[in-house]
């Protein structure tokens, strides 16, 4: 088995095999591969010496460019609150009605607020911020049923500190399990149920007695109205919901408001002052309280 | 060629051919992965990052089991649009008692790193129950049995003993009442959910995570698996020109030792 045959044909060396007098050519690697071999060694040895690369114990090579990925984020984040300063300055230190009153700001809002409200509160409150239609337990923002008041103060605030939340000054409020804990009867229940759902639809009345629903009447004095308040419109102090208008968080059907009386509810709305920026906080306050009145004017037409 | 003359040669050594490769296969390993043990700053320091709670850890059990991981990633990068949208990137200290870490290497559905405490109780079950009820336009598959499914905790000691083996810190008390504590962290205002707080400190979440305090279910473990996610320690909501201050001052030899 000599290695150093020479192809006759091509002048090349063989690789010293032979089958049956069938040899195997060991063509060479061609140049170009060799160049860049030499080229990506060579970019590699540029590469430890400017960029950090070789570990010495319990430090390593920082590289001639310092480039660290930490300081380059930081770096990046600063300059895109730069690039924002133009309006950011704006929103963050006008009140709220002098911001609603640039349109040039508000279509700042718009933009990042929807961005915002995507990232953070649309699992919830549904992209169209609607509640996902509502009855899920998670309040359409678009309406004019605010639980907590739905001025931009107000809305400021319940991002900030959230309703049943870790915050310390967090909105705190919770609707009493009357069934399950023994104050009202199963039929006793039944009269209260009939007698809200009367409250904000009259029509309904003819799905219960006279009786019953002047029993739950009675019974809704007894035990409601310290929150929801005599005429059932609730209490943007307590966070108890008003009855008398068409929208429910929990759902409006019989069922439904019975499993609301029977097992008690305690919304919980996280707070958003460890996660979000005053900033953000403001302009989503913002595009919330634009969302409605675009929603309203739609509304009318 | 002279320059294969040695490789021809060792081409034809099987064993010999086998050992070079492991002994070239390994440098990029030992360059890379060797340092790690003994350059310091590559793992952050986070004295008081507490443990997983025998009921999270079910529910990071789950979480594996379920194959969250394949669409879901922990881990928040060094890039701007991240740290904007999900929070402070992740630190390495962070999964300091992950065995094995859940980073994941792909986004169908968001980043998890610092989901913890971003939504409410009731939105974890809605949404792992048929995430469409609250999210019309999800595409995540419905995770109905987690409601359904008795949580199993007999074991739950078990895993602790073989997690202390790696580096995790529980204790002998913690590993002895890793049943009761998984079922005292999902019933508020009992016995057993003031042993989660005596052993796992005051300010771990105890809460009825799918709201029937009376039953453990494994829908209680992800979701007290989910609102930790990022909550182990602060460390990583510390300013972040804090974090990068140690990267700026001057480098460091071995020789000052």
């Amino acid at each position: 088995m000599s290695v150093e045959q020479r192809d006759p044909h091509t002048g090349y060396l063989t690789t010293g095999h032979e089958w049956n007098g069938i040899t195997e050519l060991n063509t060479p690697v061609p140049r170009v591969v060799y160049f860049f071999l030499i080229v990506t060694a060579l970019f590699s040895l540029g590469y430890w010496v400017l960029m950090p690369a070789w570990p010495l114990g319990v430090s390593y090579t920082r590289g001639l460019l310092g480039i660290d990925q930490r300081a380059t984020v930081a770096e990046k984040l600063q300059e895109a609150a730069l690039d924002r300063a133009t309006w950011s300055k704006r929103i963050e230190t006008e009140s709220h009605q002098q911001v609603e009153a640039d349109p040039q700001l508000m279509q700042i809002v718009r933009q990042t607020g929807h961005t915002l409200f995507g990232d953070n509160c649309a699992v919830c409150h549904g992209l169209r911020a609607d509640g996902n239609k509502g009855g899920k337990g998670f309040p359409s923002l678009v309406g004019n049923s605010w639980l907590w008041g739905g001025d931009t103060n107000a809305i400021a605030e319940t991002i900030s500190v959230g309703i049943n939340a870790t915050h310390p000054k967090t909105r705190v409020s919770q609707m009493l399990a009357f069934g399950r804990d023994g104050v009202l009867k199963r039929n006793e229940i039944d009269n209260v149920v009939a007698y809200v759902r009367t409250l904000s639809n009259p029509a309904t009345a003819k799905d219960a007695t006279p009786q019953e629903i002047a029993a739950g009447k009675t019974l809704f004095a007894a035990n409601c109205v310290s929150c929801h308040g005599e005429s059932g419109k609730g209490s943007t102090e307590a966070g108890a919901p008003d009855l008398t208008d068409p929208f429910w968080i929990y759902g409006g059907d019989a069922q439904s408001i019975f499993t609301t009386v029977w097992g008690g509810r305690q919304g919980h709305m996280p707070s958003w002052e460890g996660r979000l920026s005053l900033l953000d906080r403001k302009i989503l306050t913002l595009y919330l309280v634009d969302l409605r009145k675009k929603n309203s004017q739609e509304a009318k037409q | 060629m002279s320059v294969f003359g040695f490789h021809y040669k060792l081409e034809r050594k099987a064993i010999g051919l086998v050992l070079a490769i492991v002994a070239v296969a390994s440098i990029g390993g030992l360059v890379e992965i060797a340092p790690l043990f003994t350059i310091h700053q590559t793992v952050e320091d986070a004295p008081d990052m507490r443990v997983y709670t025998p009921l999270e850890l079910a529910g990071r059990n789950i979480y594996i089991r379920e194959g969250c991981y394949a669409c879901h990633s922990q881990m928040i990068r060094t890039l701007r649009d991240e740290v904007e949208r999900y929070g402070p990137y992740s630190l390495a200290v962070e999964s300091k008692y992950d065995h094995p870490m859940l980073w994941g290497s792909k986004r169908t559905g968001p980043d998890l790193a610092r989901i913890g405490e971003k939504y409410s109780d009731d939105w974890h079950v809605a949404h792992l129950n048929n995430p469409r009820d609250v999210v019309p336009e999800s595409v995540m598959p419905a995770y109905r049995w987690l409601l359904r499914n008795e949580l199993e905790t007999a074991d739950l000691g078990l895993h602790l003993k073989a997690l202390r083996k790696v580096g995790v810190p529980y204790t002998d008390e913690m590993i002895a009442n890793a049943p009761a504590d998984a079922y005292g962290q999902a019933a508020p205002d009992t016995p057993q959910a003031e042993g989660v707080s005596k052993r796992y400190g005051k300010d771990t979440t105890v809460r009825a995570f799918d709201s029937r305090p009376g039953r453990l279910t494994e829908m209680d473990a992800v979701v007290a698996y989910l609102q930790v996610l990022g909550r182990l320690t602060p460390v990583a909501s510390k300013p972040v020109a804090a974090l990068t201050a140690p990267a700026q001052v001057p480098v460091k030899t071995t020789s000052g030792k």
